[in-house]
Order: C-alpha cells, then structure tokens, then sequence
C-alpha cells in the first residue's frame, strides 16, 4: 500500500501570531515554521502503518516556496520514503491545493492520501474533502483511529456529538484529528537517513487559481479588563447586573 | 441571479440561520435534511432523513440540487465542513470557512490563526459559507412553502457505529451559557455532577479544557479549545481552568467570561470579565443555589 501524506508549512503554531500593522500579511519575523501539527499527526500514522507492514512507500508532498524543503526533510527524518516540492510562489486556497494534489494523486496512484484535518495557518477544513471530490474517493474525516481492512479501513471519527464508526473503501482520503496519536521525536538516525533520502522538485501540473482571496488581516478588538471580585455572593450581583442569564 | 440556500442538518441548525440570511440581505430557500419546519425560507425543501448519511454518499446529489444558487450556507459544524467542503470541491466553487462577518454578498470576515487574526476575505459566486452563528444577530426566517425531496445516498463510507447525542444538554458551538472545568474536576463522576449540574440548572452546556479531556475526565467532544470546540456563548463559567493559549483562543468571542480558580495568577484572569480567587468545589454548588434562574 502507497500513501501520500500532504504537508503544510505553517507559523510555529504555538506562537503568538498578528497581523501587519499594514494589514497586508501576518507579521512572522522572529518566528519559526513547523509542519502543521495535523499532518504530522498524519504522518506518524503514516509510518506506524508503515512499521506494521500495512504499508510499503510514503510519500510526503508540498507545494509551496523552497523554503517548503524544510519541513519535507524533516518528514523524511520522521519516516517518509520519498518527498517532492511542488514549487510555486503563487497564494494558495484549498480550492488550488486540492485540484493540484488531485493531478499528483492521479499520476501517484496511492491507495490511501493521508493528512491534516486543517491546516493551523487558515483553519480552513477543506483540503482533504475537496481532494476526496475531485478524485471522486470515499473521505473520513477528523480520523481519531484508523485500522486498515482488507481493501479499505475502519476510521472512528470525532463528530459534534461523539464519535461514529465508518468503513472506507481504498482508495480512500482520510483526514486525522489531534487524538489520532503523539507524534514521536526524531531520532538522529532518522535525520542522517533523511539526508540521503530523495526530495524531487517539481513544478505545478495544474493553474494554481485560487477562488478565495484574502484582502486584508486585522487583529481583533483586545478584551477590556475585567474585575476581581470577593465573594459568591458579589460573583452571583456582578454576573447577574450582565444581563447574560 | 443572487440567491442564498441554508442547509440544515435539523431544526436545531435552522434556529440558528435567521441572522446570517437577514445580515446578508438576499432572497433564501432552505433545505432542511431531518426533521421539519413551517419557517425558513420562500421554499423549504425536507429531505425528512431519519439519520444523517455520510457526506460523500449525498454531497454528488447535493451539489446538483444546490448548483443554481449564488450561496450556500451552513452553521459551521465539524459534520457541515465535512459537508460544505465536499460539496464545493465538486463544483469546484469558492468556500468560507466559519464566517463572523458579510460587507457584501462576495466578502466576509473570517478568523485565522486560531482567531489571533481576522482575515477579509473575497470570493465570487458561487460561494459556500459555513458560519458562527453567536456573530449574527438572532432574527426570524421567513414561512413558506414546504416542498419534500427524496435524498436516496450513493455508494461511498459507510457508517458502522454512531454514538448517541449526551441527554438533553446543548451542543456546545451553539449554547448560551457553557460551564467549563479542567483538570481540578478530578475524575468523571464529580466532573459530571460538579460542572453538569450547574449547567443543567441553567441551562446550558458542559465544556473541558484538553488536559481534561487527555486525561480522561470528560469526553473528547466536550473539548473546548483551539484544537476541540471553538465556542461564543453569551456566559462562559471557566471553573479550575488556568487558561492556555490554546483553551483562550476558543472562548474569547465569549460575551462574558467568569474565572472561578484558586490560583489568583492564573493567566486566565487576564481575560475574564469577572474573577473570583476561591475553590470551584467552594462556589459552584453555591452558584447552583444563588444565580438567578437556576433550576434546582
């Protein structure tokens, strides 16, 4: 079994992010920029499959800057076979991403696409079910655990109201939820490894159009202070005289 | 020609469609996939599903039905981003994730970066629009006609096991009041009858932070968080909760926030509208017992 695990770079998502004062982008000097934490957690299961020998090749896929080769490296060093760049400097949606992926996944053919449930830059949710579309697959998503059946998997997902239980036939898209596992630290074996493992660049097979464009990005209105107050009693006046009851 | 269909999964979600169909000012229908209503708009279209089929079974019908509007909405939902998402990537049309804002029919306000940031957004028809609906003012949807639709789901997931709704509590991305614990609940039982209770009498929902959660104390659908449920009621109780950057950037669009935590340097303090130092075994029982309208 071949899977393709898509990876995003984002803004370290344990950072304190704004806007630009000029409102024409997010101000990420002095940041770093990890794999999104999703596809990582993609990735992990990706490799535990993998180490279980329920798979056989993983391959991590980007598209986006050279500096993408970054977080591709460090996905070899996590355990992926093979990556590949897909370099453009173009803004993105998950309408492009997803048409891009779908002309990568036909000439790819892997049996399983494995990734974030959303990215932690845009928090957009749409990536995995617009690829399932257009390659007209079956999707899980917001995966808490995957088990692979004879020709598909047994995904239990996370919903609004608890969890459900869904079988997918392969070729599947499965996107993952933060409960799926812990990703594991890398080894330094796995970098030294990584180093000589491939990583293709590529140029984009399809136009990249975007149907969404953000003009600009502002920082919401700060909470005003709030008060300190000293008994249950004053607690139950102060909540009440809020008119929120 | 401009014309706005609300999706809704159940009467629950069509509750909540009035704002955003009133904000963004264009003629509407509605497709309603269970349940039923005599409101909603001009046409309301009733799948009458008794159970929700998986999006990839129905998002090819959909995206047929739905493919003459300019708009396409739904309350945002981790079960409607599965399906708005589908849908749109088959029509291969622009999609609006957890809108909070319309300036015009072709641009929205959005939150990025865990709500850090707010983006602005263009897109052109045709557009779908999953949106927070504590950022609309309620209003009235309209009565119309009602008009049966069969929705038969094409082979694709299958749905094996389903766990059933928590008794009677609403759901947390659409409650009013929500009381909220972590850590210091201790295990699931006083979770439930600390934190339950007071939400039961006053109607509301129960929430967690993601130490609760990881810990086993509460369920993971209870999460609140950057990374669970990201919530607006008009009243958050945050009960031993210190106030992670990740548990903030879920509550911050709340209207008000009372900390309740023994830990006067608790970061959650620098956002909450009322604080009170104290142990939330101390006050929440008193809180049941002295809040005006609390049920006992």
């Amino acid at each position: 079994m071949r899977i393709l695990i898509p990876i995003k770079r984002v803004v370290d998502p344990y950072a304190k992010v704004r806007a630009l004062p000029s409102g024409e982008g997010l101000d990420t000097a002095g940041l770093k920029f990890e794999i999104n934490p999703f596809d990582e957690i993609a990735l992990e299961e990706a490799v535990r499959m993998k180490e279980r020998g329920e798979a056989t090749e993983l391959i991590a896929i980007t598209i986006g800057g050279s500096e993408c080769e970054e977080q591709l490296r460090k996905s070899l060093a996590i355990g992926a076979d093979r990556a590949i760049l897909v370099e453009t400097t173009s803004a993105l949606d998950p309408s492009a991403v997803s048409t891009e992926l779908a002309a990568w996944a036909k000439e790819l053919q892997p049996d399983l696409i494995l990734m974030g449930k959303q990215g932690t830059e845009n928090d957009e949710n749409q990536t995995g079910q617009r690829l399932a579309a257009k390659l007209d697959w079956p999707q899980a998503t917001f995966a808490s655990k995957i088990e692979k059946l004879a020709s598909g998997f047994q995904v239990t997902r996370e919903t609004d109201l608890g969890e459900e239980v869904v079988e997918v036939a392969q070729p599947a898209v499965i996107t993952v939820d933060l409960r799926l596992n812990e990703p594991r630290y890398i080894a330094l074996p796995g970098i030294i490894k990584a180093r000589s493992k491939p990583l293709e660049r590529a140029t984009p097979k399809t136009a990249l159009t975007v149907k969404v464009k953000t003009r600009s990005y502002a920082n919401p209105p700060a909470r005003g202070a709030g008060i300190r107050v000293n008994s249950v009693d004053e607690l139950v006046a102060a909540i009440a005289a809020k008119g929120v009851l | 020609m401009s014309r706005l269909l609300l999706i809704a999964f159940d009467e629950s979600d069509l509750n909540s469609c009035g704002g955003f169909a009133a904000k963004l000012g264009l003629p509407y229908d509605a497709l309603l996939l269970s349940g039923s209503s005599s409101v909603g708009g001009e046409q309301i279209f009733q799948a009458g599903l008794t159970a929700i089929p998986t999006a990839d079974t129905v998002a090819g019908l959909l995206a047929v039905f739905v493919h003459t509007y300019s708009h396409v909405a739904f309350v945002s939902s981790m079960r409607s981003k599965d399906l708005a998402a589908r849908i749109a990537g088959i029509l291969d049309a622009a999609m609006i994730t957890d809108a909070i804002g319309i300036e015009s029919p072709t641009t929205f306000l959005r939150p990025m970066v865990a709500g850090a940031v707010i983006a602005t957004v263009d897109a052109e028809p045709p557009v779908f629009i999953t949106f927070r609906p504590s950022n609309f003012a309620p209003a009235e949807l309209m009565a119309g006609t009602v008009v049966p639709m069969g929705i038969e789901p094409a082979p694709g997931s299958k749905i094996v096991k389903a766990s059933a709704k928590t008794a009677g509590r609403p759901d947390l991305s659409q409650a009013k009041i929500i009381v909220s614990g972590g850590k210091p609940l201790k295990d699931a039982a006083t979770f439930e009858t600390v934190l339950g209770g007071l939400a039961d009498a006053l109607g509301g929902a129960v929430g967690a932070t993601r130490a609760a959660v990881d810990t086993g104390i509460a369920p993971n659908e209870l999460q609140v968080g950057q990374t669970g449920k990201i919530v607006a009621p008009n009243l958050y109780i945050a009960a031993g909760i210190s106030g992670s950057t990740q548990h903030m950037a879920g509550i911050k669009d709340s209207k008000v926030i009372v900390a309740i935590n023994k830990d006067g340097d608790a970061p959650i303090f620098e956002v909450a509208d009322i604080g009170i130092v104290a142990d939330l075994f101390d006050v929440l029982p008193q809180l049941r017992a002295k809040l005006p309208g609390a049920r006992s």
